[in-house]
């Protein structure tokens, strides 16, 4: 957990609050005394992922139960939950690493469906980090971030190696360019991760507990590259334990158990009053220490 | 080399147990052989006398001698650095083998005679025909492992079915399959397309099964994140999983090609010129067929270190990326 966020906890507005499980749409933070990092997002602004009564099962463990979530462009999300609640199988249905039977997924305009032939287009445009990292082992940091753009999107080499170098400037270790990945710390290859995805430029990003695989030294670096980018307007999710990570950037926390969302509101609200036992006790545990 | 402990143990071939019991080993076999007529007793005749009448104390004295010899050989090998160990020790087995096949009382002005022709010839058909089919039986297995993974229940069945078969059937019998029973659908093929087909299915179908375990060792993390980028499967396969298999599937296909350069001796059944049917048909007349084996053999091995070589280069070189 990054350090005290007493402040931001003071400074955030309420979101509305829904106790329904998980049947609710979106909610933006109503307050008009966000601290200056918080861009307010408008209820107007584009969805870039809209969720509606998504489940699925696998075999018969119903793994996700009429989940419904949008997500807006600038939106900061956490999804926190006890493991094997299914907050990671619902953002990797996002970009459909995973398959859901019901309900529908629309991502940037495209919906998710089994027989898509353009499911390509909705990859290119979703960028996601893992918690193993899964860097190319066999190439270079450089060559990491250049296979997307020039793969993908047709960018010369020259192009791509501006276009990585750019945004390994921007996690902060161009330096270590030419390194393979295992040359490399935890943070940093997580790092790398991180400009990988970037590199593809893409709508929104997916966290798939990023930290979770850290040595405690290094989550800090990893969040304040996630911070800095949540402050530049990138949409996110990300599926996190970071609960100080949660209050400083997110614009909502939602709270999975069982499959369903359980709750969700403003990290304020969230974290000071929260409305289920679940919640309470989830909270309890994991601030305990 | 494994992964070393860090703790110095005493070598193992100066512990006084090891020795002496390597002593004690090496002397009661040579007590249970009768080297009093051979050049060692001509050695020994100093000490023992002549050695047809030195009786019990003679064959006791020679195989003490070779015992000494070898605990000590062993004893001051041990303090050599491990590179010249390692030389010294390929020097003395390679003495051994030589000295082998010098008691077969080989005929060297025949082997030299002959030598030129059956690297000319011989080595070069058996090199062109191994190459090539080498070059197929990859192509092959790569088509065949993605088939062996992949969810379409024609393209399992028709890898499953190919590998089974072709592994399950002698090499020999493939070949004459090929040679005497394709004819019958009308198509004949020459000796040598023939050998090349049969070594290509077969090897091929050694080579599938590397190349499926290689790629399924890759992590599922590795298609993950190529997925999430948008990577097709072709060029995840082709530039993620690929070269990562690679290193994995080296030293057993370096294997499969080692023991495919010696499988290509059975398309000598054919006739074609290959080293094997060369050594046969060139000693048989004069009744020298143990120098052209010999020599054959030899070639053959050489060859394979060649092999050796190339696949320890190729081990190091995707090391790289290992490397801390």
């Amino acid at each position: 957990m990054i350090a005290s966020n007493s402040q931001l906890l003071n400074g955030l507005g309420g979101g509305n609050l829904s106790p329904e499980n998980g049947n609710m749409l979106h909610v933006a933070p109503l307050s008009s005394q966000e601290p200056s990092n918080q861009k307010q997002v408008p209820m107007t602004a584009d969805k870039i992922i809209e969720a509606t009564n998504v489940s699925k099962w696998y075999g018969s463990f119903r793994a996700l139960t009429d989940v419904n979530l949008t997500v807006r462009k600038g939106e900061r999300i956490v999804i926190c939950g006890p493991s094997g609640s299914g907050k990671s199988t619902l953002i990797r249905c996002f970009n459909r690493l995973e398959a859901h039977q019901e309900g529908e997924i629309t991502v940037n305009g495209i919906r998710l469906h089994s027989k898509m032939r353009n499911v390509t287009d909705v990859r290119k445009n979703v960028g996601m980090v893992f918690q193993h990292f899964n860097l190319f082992p066999h190439m270079t940091v450089l060559m990491n971030c250049m296979a997307g753009p020039m793969w993908m999107k047709g960018l010369s080499e020259s192009e791509a190696k501006k276009t990585a170098l750019k945004f390994l400037e921007r996690v902060r270790i161009p330096e270590q360019a030419n390194k393979y990945p295992v040359q490399l710390s935890g943070g940093q290859q997580q790092r790398v991760a991180i400009a990988r995805s970037l590199c593809m430029e893409p709508a929104v990003m997916l966290f798939d507990e990023p930290t979770s695989a850290l040595d405690p030294e290094m989550v800090s670096e990893v969040l304040e590259t996630m911070t800095s980018l949540a402050r530049d307007g990138m949409t996110m999710v990300c599926v996190t334990h970071e609960m100080g990570f949660a209050r400083a950037v997110a614009d909502r926390v939602i709270f999975m158990d069982r499959g369903q969302i359980v709750e969700q509101g403003a990290p304020n609200e969230f974290f000071t009053n929260p409305q289920h036992d679940r919640t309470k006790l989830f909270l309890s545990q994991i601030l305990k220490h | 080399m494994l992964y070393q402990d860090t703790i110095d143990s005493e070598v193992l071939v100066h512990k006084p147990w090891f020795v002496a019991s390597t002593f004690a080993v090496v002397l009661a076999l040579f007590l249970m052989y009768n080297l009093t007529g051979t050049t060692m007793g001509e050695l020994m005749r100093p000490v023992i006398g002549d050695p047809s009448q030195s009786g019990l104390y003679g064959r006791f004295a020679i195989a003490f001698v070779i015992a000494v010899a070898f605990s000590l050989n062993l004893v001051l090998i041990g303090f050599a650095p491990i590179k010249a160990q390692i030389i010294l020790v390929w020097l003395e087995l390679l003495l051994l083998i030589l000295a082998f096949f010098k008691s077969f009382e080989l005929s060297l002005p025949f082997i030299r005679e002959n030598l030129p022709f059956l690297i000319t010839q011989g080595v070069f058909t058996t090199l062109y025909v191994s190459a090539i089919s080498l070059l197929f039986a990859s192509l092959i297995a790569i088509i065949a492992a993605v088939a062996k993974l992949s969810s379409n229940g024609f393209a399992y069945g028709i890898a499953s079915f190919y590998t089974s078969f072709f592994r399950g059937l002698p090499l020999l019998m493939q070949i004459y399959l090929i040679y005497l029973g394709l004819p019958q659908f009308g198509i004949v093929l020459n000796a040598v397309p023939s050998g090349i087909l049969a070594l290509s299915v077969c090897i091929g179908a050694y080579m599938t099964e590397i190349f499926r375990s290689g790629i399924q060792s890759i992590d599922r993390g590795q298609w993950e994140a190529s997925r999430s980028m948008g990577f097709g499967f072709g060029l995840t396969m082709r530039r993620i999983i690929l070269p990562q298999a690679l290193p994995v599937i080296v030293p057993p296909m370096g294997n499969t090609f080692i023991s495919m350069l010696k499988d290509s001796s059975l398309v000598s059944v054919l006739g074609v010129w290959e080293l094997t049917f060369l050594a046969r048909t060139i000693g048989q007349p004069t009744f020298h067929n143990m120098e052209m084996l010999v020599a054959a053999s030899l070639i053959y091995w050489v060859l394979s270190c060649c092999l050796e070589l190339i696949q320890s280069k190729i081990e190091r070189h995707y090391s790289r990326s290992k490397l801390r």
